[in-house]
This record gives structure tokens, sequence and C-alpha cells, in this order.
């Protein structure tokens, strides 16, 4: 009776935390003008996909779209290969400056990304890189963070499976890349996870590298869409939908590895 | 450990190259810009940028709006980190009771607003405390609260913004508590109820206290990241009404990227680094006094 009483309410205030997402919903599928009602709408009168064909016919949302996937997967790739290549040395080679090194890159986590965010500017700007993936990218490819949780996990990796390797003449790279990284797959997972994430939910620095309308990730393309049509509540929600809704299938699917990692993190500390 | 030779630092040479250029060098950059007048002639020509020793400083400290920006930055922190951590451990005990039945559902439930771009549910909550058709006015009015122009107005935009924030980010902490619960002993709680100890002082003598660390841990990571509001205030309010949801970071951002005020901005951008680095460590210092207590 009291396991009831205490998950029907855990579960009610799960219902209240998850309202706007059901709101957005099914507001999106409304016509236009129709949620501008007291009491408020909840349901539909006629579920329409007009905000959708507007978002993708005439605001180019499916570039957006686009642009965000194409960022958020070369930046999980590129982050993912530099990253643990880092690790890989920090876990598994003895090297003069290995302590100094290592503390450095921890270090630079205590400054925030917005005070080195000027100059960089101007450095992709003399590059000619505003406006371009890899402008927004790179500089925040390497993370303190992944390197060090890549150094945690191979680590436990026994360095015997790459002693025999290196008798059987096989080159550093090459266990790299065969032995260490299939090892290393969970690491790789989680932290492909977060980078995606962080990648495709960012918004200052996108705001600022990318300037041109062709070039707008779905966050960016959002808040511009608000300055323009902030009385179009159902298109508003359409928009929220798409930006929200991929990246939240994809974290269902790989939660655990998500979730995993989040407490990996804490405990380190 | 592998042989030395060139190896490891061949494989730390991405990295390494990468965060020179992107990281080291524009950090010490800013440092410089900060000491200068940079703006947007400089960025035509850079020879037009000059050395104005601490003008910058000075003027940013001369500036009300300067100091309207950090009082409200740390109003959001003050008032919303605290909150945060406290419901997220509400939630977490709530969540660990072996009383509760589908646990995975209702954790993935508290969980989704941490995953949902912000900007997207940023937007979405503005909808949410519309003055007319909003849903808050509508289910306040059941508890016979009169609407409110939330966002418009200056006394009720902040804790709105706090409101929604609490709601963005609890469920991070909250799986935070949820792993350190599972660190405490049962032993711990099964002793104490022999000894005659109720639920209440149960969490206040056992849990609370074996929750420190992980506490100390949500604390940083909850303070550096409320410092550095931005996207809300941009999305639902772009700082106003009358710069009552201004932050430091919104600040930067117009007087760099809208006005090219480089030198000012850079300025304001190591202000923002130096309280986040002084108040990490008081907080750590704090947490370790009572720690030793």
């Amino acid at each position: 009776m009291k396991s009831v009483a205490l998950t029907g309410a855990l579960a009610l205030i799960a219902l209240l935390v998850l309202i706007p997402f059901l709101w957005m919903i099914t507001t999106s599928f409304m016509k236009s003008g129709e949620s501008f009602s007291y009491p408020p709408k909840f349901w539909p009168s006629t579920f329409t996909l007009h905000q959708y064909s507007i978002l993708f016919k005439r605001l180019h949302f499916l570039r957006d779209f686009f642009n965000s996937l194409a960022a958020a997967s070369l930046m999980t790739i590129c982050s993912l290969f530099i990253n643990s290549l880092a690790g890989f040395a920090f876990a598994k080679y003895s090297f003069k400056s290995r302590k100094f090194m290592f503390t450095s890159f921890l270090a630079t986590m205590v400054i925030p990304a917005q005070v080195g965010m000027l100059p960089v500017f101007l450095i992709l700007r003399q590059l000619g890189m505003l406006n371009t993936y890899w402008g927004l990218i790179l500089p925040g490819t390497v993370s303190a963070f992944s390197i060090f949780f890549f150094r945690q996990y191979m680590s436990s990796i026994p360095t015997d499976l790459i002693d025999s390797a290196r008798i059987d003449g096989c080159s550093d790279f090459r266990i790299y890349w065969q032995i260490m990284l299939p090892l290393a797959r969970p690491a790789l997972v989680t932290l492909g996870i977060f980078t995606f994430l962080g990648t495709w939910n960012d918004f200052m620095w996108p705001l600022i590298v990318m300037n041109r309308d062709t070039m707008y990730t779905l966050p960016v393309a959002l808040a511009n869409l608000m300055g323009e049509h902030a009385p179009d509540t159902e298109l508003m929600m359409a928009g929220s939908v798409v930006t929200i809704l991929p990246i939240m299938i994809l974290f269902l699917a790989l939660q655990k590895s998500y979730v995993s990692g989040l407490v990996a993190g804490s405990l380190k500390e | 450990m592998l042989s030395p030779a060139g190896t490891p630092y061949i494989f730390i040479a991405p990295s390494l190259v990468l965060l020179t250029i992107f990281f080291v060098i524009p950090v010490v950059t800013a440092f410089l810009m900060s000491f200068t007048d940079f703006d947007i002639y400089s960025l035509a020509n850079l020879h037009f940028a000059r050395f104005v020793g601490l003008r910058n400083y000075t003027n940013l400290f001369s500036d009300p709006l300067f100091w309207k920006a950090m009082f409200n930055t740390f109003y959001f922190l003050i008032v919303g980190a605290p909150l945060t951590i406290f419901v997220a451990l509400i939630a977490a005990v709530m969540l660990n009771s072996k009383l509760v039945k589908f646990k995975p559902v209702l954790r993935t439930g508290y969980f989704a607003p941490v995953v949902a771009t912000l900007v997207a549910v940023s937007v979405v909550w503005k909808y949410i405390y519309d003055p007319h058709f909003g849903l808050l006015n509508y289910a306040l009015s059941f508890l016979g609260v009169s609407p409110r122009d939330w966002l418009s107005d200056p006394f009720w935009a902040m804790p709105a913004i706090i409101f929604f924030a609490v709601w963005k980010n609890f469920g991070y902490t909250m799986m935070i508590f949820l792993a350190g619960l599972q660190t405490i002993p049962d032993g711990l709680y099964e002793a104490a109820e022999i000894d005659g100890a109720g639920p209440w002082q149960r969490f206040w003598k056992i849990t609370v206290p074996m929750l420190a660390p992980t506490t100390l841990f949500v604390t940083v990571v909850t303070l550096i990241g409320y410092l550095q509001l931005f996207a809300e205030p941009y999305i639902m309010t772009g700082g106003g009404p009358v710069d009552s949801t201004l932050s430091i970071v919104l600040l930067m951002y117009r007087q760099g990227f809208r006005y090219w005020q480089m030198g000012y901005a850079a300025s304001l951008a190591f202000v923002l680094a130096a309280v986040i680095f002084i108040l990490t460590m008081i907080e750590m210092r704090i947490q370790g006094e009572t720690k030793t207590v």
C-alpha cells in the first residue's frame, strides 16, 4: 500500500516534469493560432503537419538539421580519435614529461571556454574558417575530461597484450588501432554520446561561428526563428520538436552507457 | 609500460597542437587584449588596437551595467544552485527507496530535461510563461493565484528563469546522488533503526554526511555551470526587462560579438574566470574543513 502511494506520487511528479514536452509535441500538430485559447488546449482539434511543412519547405530546417548532424558527427569522430590517442600515450607509455603534460591538460579545465572565445574567433576569421564545420569543431575537439577518461580506462587493459603484439612485430599505431580501441569500446561509446549530445545542444559557440544562415545549426536556427516568428507558437513548437527529438531518441537508445559515464565522472573526483 | 622513443609524443601531438592553437594562445591573447582598446576598427586592422593599461578594468568596475550583471548572475547562482541540489537530493532519496516500483522509467523521466537541447526547451518555457495562454498561469489559477506576465516583470523574470533552470538541471544532480546513495552500506541504516533513530534522523545523521563528497562534486559542477548563464536569458528575455536577467556571459557576448568592444569583453571574461576560480577554491576549502570536523 505504502509502495503504491509512493510510486504513484513519484509518477505524478514525473508527469509534471514531462508536461512541457508533451505540450510541445501536441501543440506542434495544431493549426496556426489554435493554441491561442484559454483555458490552454492540450490536444489539436485535427492533427496537421502544416507547421512541419513550413519548417522544412520554407524555413530550411532540413539544411539546419543536416548542419547539426554533420557537426556533431564530425566532432564525435575527431574528438574520440584525438583524445583516445593521447589517453593511450598517457596510459601505456613512460616518458619524461608524462606527469607534467598530463597535469597541464587537466589544468586547462579550470579556465572557462568563454575566455578564449574572442581570440579564437579572430584566429578562425584569419584562417577563413568562420561558417565552416571545422571552425565549429576544432576549438572544442581536445577535451581534458576525455583524455582523462580514456587514460583511466586504458590503464586497466593488461599491458601483456601489448607486449606480445610487439613481439609479433606490430607497430605502435596498429597496437592502438587494432588492440586498444576495440578493447576500449565501452569508453568510446560513453564519450561518443557525451560529445555528440554536447555538440548537438551547444549554442553559444555556433551562434558566434555560424553567422551565415546556410550554416546555422538547429539551436541557432531556432533562436533566430524566435526573433521572426515569436507569435507563431505552433511553428516554434514544431521547431523545438525537430531539435529535441533526434537527441532524445539517441539518448534513450544508449542510456546505459551515458549514465554509467556520468556517474564514473563523479566518483573519480 | 612500452619503450619510450618518440612514439608517445607523436600520439599526444595532435591534442597538444590543437590545444595550443585554440586554447593556450587564445587565452594569453585574451589576457593581452584586455589591456587594449580592441574594437571594431581594430577588427579591420589589428594595428589600430592600442595599449590602454588597466582602463578596461577600471571602466568595468565603474560600469553600473557590469554590477547589475554581477548581481543577476549571483542571484541566479545563490538561489538556483542550492534549490537545484536540494530538489535533486529529495528526488534521489525518494527514488532510492526500496518501496518504489518502475524505477528506471521514473529516473529516465526526471532525467529527460537534462538531455533536451537548452535552446529548444527555453523556447518551450517562454510559451509556458505566456501571460495569456501559458500553462503556468492556468495551473496557478487553480490555486487562486492571479495571472502574471512572468518574463516581462523585472521582479519575476529571474525567479522564472531559476525555476526553469531547476527543472532543466536537477535530473543530472539526482543521477549523481543516486550513485552516491548506492555506496552507503545498508548496515548503517539498520543499526540506526535498532538504536531507535527515525527516518528524519537517519536522513540527517547518515545520508547527508555520507553524501558529503558527492555534494562537493555537484556543488562545484553546478557553481561553474550556473556562473556561465547565457542561453536561458538570451532566448527567454534577451537580458531584460530593464536588464533584470542580464548575466555576465550575456554582457560579454553583447560587448564582444555585437558591439565588437573586444578589449572590454576580454576583461569581462577574465573577471568571470577569476570569480569561478575563487568560488571553486572557497567551496573546496569549506567542504574540506567540515569533513575533518
